[in-house]
C-alpha cells in the first residue's frame, strides 16, 4: 500500500499496525526517514508531487519489489508539503517470511524512492530557498539493484 | 488543446506550474519548443541534464504524437525520502 499526506505521522503506530495479525510473517523491517535541520541552515523541508503519477510510479516499483524479494506485504507513507526538521519524511515497513528478503526489500525501496520517485524537494532556511537533487551517492544506490 | 504542468524548479523558474496551450502542438517536440520559446531561462532549464517527460502521467522518451486534451509535465531530476 502507498498513502502520500500532508499531515505528520506516528511511525510507531504505523509499524504496529503492519506488524498486528501476522502469525504468518517471520521478518518485518521498517525504516524511518527524517527532515534534518543540516545544523541552521535548514528551517523546512517542501516536497512537490504529481498527484495521480507520483503514487502511480510508487504502487508500481513496491509491486515489483514485492514479487522481486517475495514480500508477503509492503507499506510505504511519504508526506508531502512543508516538513519541520525532526519530523518523518517517509516510512518504509516490508513484511517476509525471513530476515533477508525484509531487509533487502527495505534497502532497495528507499534507493529507488531517494533518486527515482517523482518527488522534488526544496530546502527553506535562513539564506533563502534551494532545490535538493539527488547526490550522486543516491544515484550510485539506485544502480545497485539493476 | 494541451495542458502543460511543470514541477520542481522548472516551476520556479518559469513563474507558472500550469499552463493551457491553445491548439495542441502535434507533438512533444512541438509543445517543448513552443513553451521554451517563451523564456529563455525556462528554455535553458528544459534543456538540463536529467529533465524528463510525461504524457497524460507516462513517462516519455523521445517524442510522441500528442491527442487533444493531452496533459503534459516536464520534471527535472527528482528526490525523494
Amino acid at each position: 500500500m502507498v498513502r502520500l499526506q500532508a499531515a505528520p505521522f506516528d511511525s510507531g503506530a504505523l509499524l504496529s499496525a503492519f506488524c498486528a495479525d501476522r502469525s504468518e510473517t517471520g521478518a518485518v523491517v521498517s525504516f524511518t526517514g527524517l527532515a534534518r535541520a543540516g545544523e541552521g541552515d535548514v528551517e523546512s523541508l517542501v516536497l512537490e508531487a504529481y498527484p495521480g503519477f507520483t503514487d502511480a510510479e510508487i504502487a508500481r516499483i513496491a509491486g515489483a519489489a514485492r514479487a522481486r524479494f517475495s514480500l508477503q506485504d509492503v507499506l510505504v507513507v511519504h508526506r508531502i508539503g512543508e516538513i519541520a526538521p525532526g519530523e518523518a519524511i517517509v516510512f518504509v515497513a516490508t513484511a517476509a517470511t525471513h530476515r533477508r528478503e525484509a531487509f533487502e526489500a527495505a534497502d532497495h525501496l528507499m534507493d529507488y524512492l531517494k533518486s527515482r520517485a517523482p518527488f522534488w524537494k526544496k530546502e527553506r532556511g535562513p539564506h533563502g530557498e534551494r532545490w535538493i537533487e539527488p547526490s550522486a551517492r543516491d544515484l550510485e544506490d539506485a544502480a545497485r539493484w539493476e | 488543446m494541451a495542458k502543460v504542468l511543470l514541477f520542481g524548479r522548472l516551476g520556479d523558474i518559469a513563474g507558472w506550474r500550469e499552463r493551457v496551450v491553445e491548439p495542441a502542438p502535434a507533438n512533444l517536440t512541438a509543445l517543448r519548443e513552443l513553451i521554451a520559446g517563451l523564456d529563455p531561462a525556462l528554455a535553458e532549464a528544459l534543456a538540463g541534464k536529467g529533465v524528463q517527460a510525461a504524457v497524460d502521467r507516462v513517462l516519455v522518451r523521445g517524442d510522441m504524437a500528442l491527442a487533444a486534451g493531452a496533459e503534459v509535465a516536464f520534471m527535472p531530476p527528482m528526490s525523494g525520502g
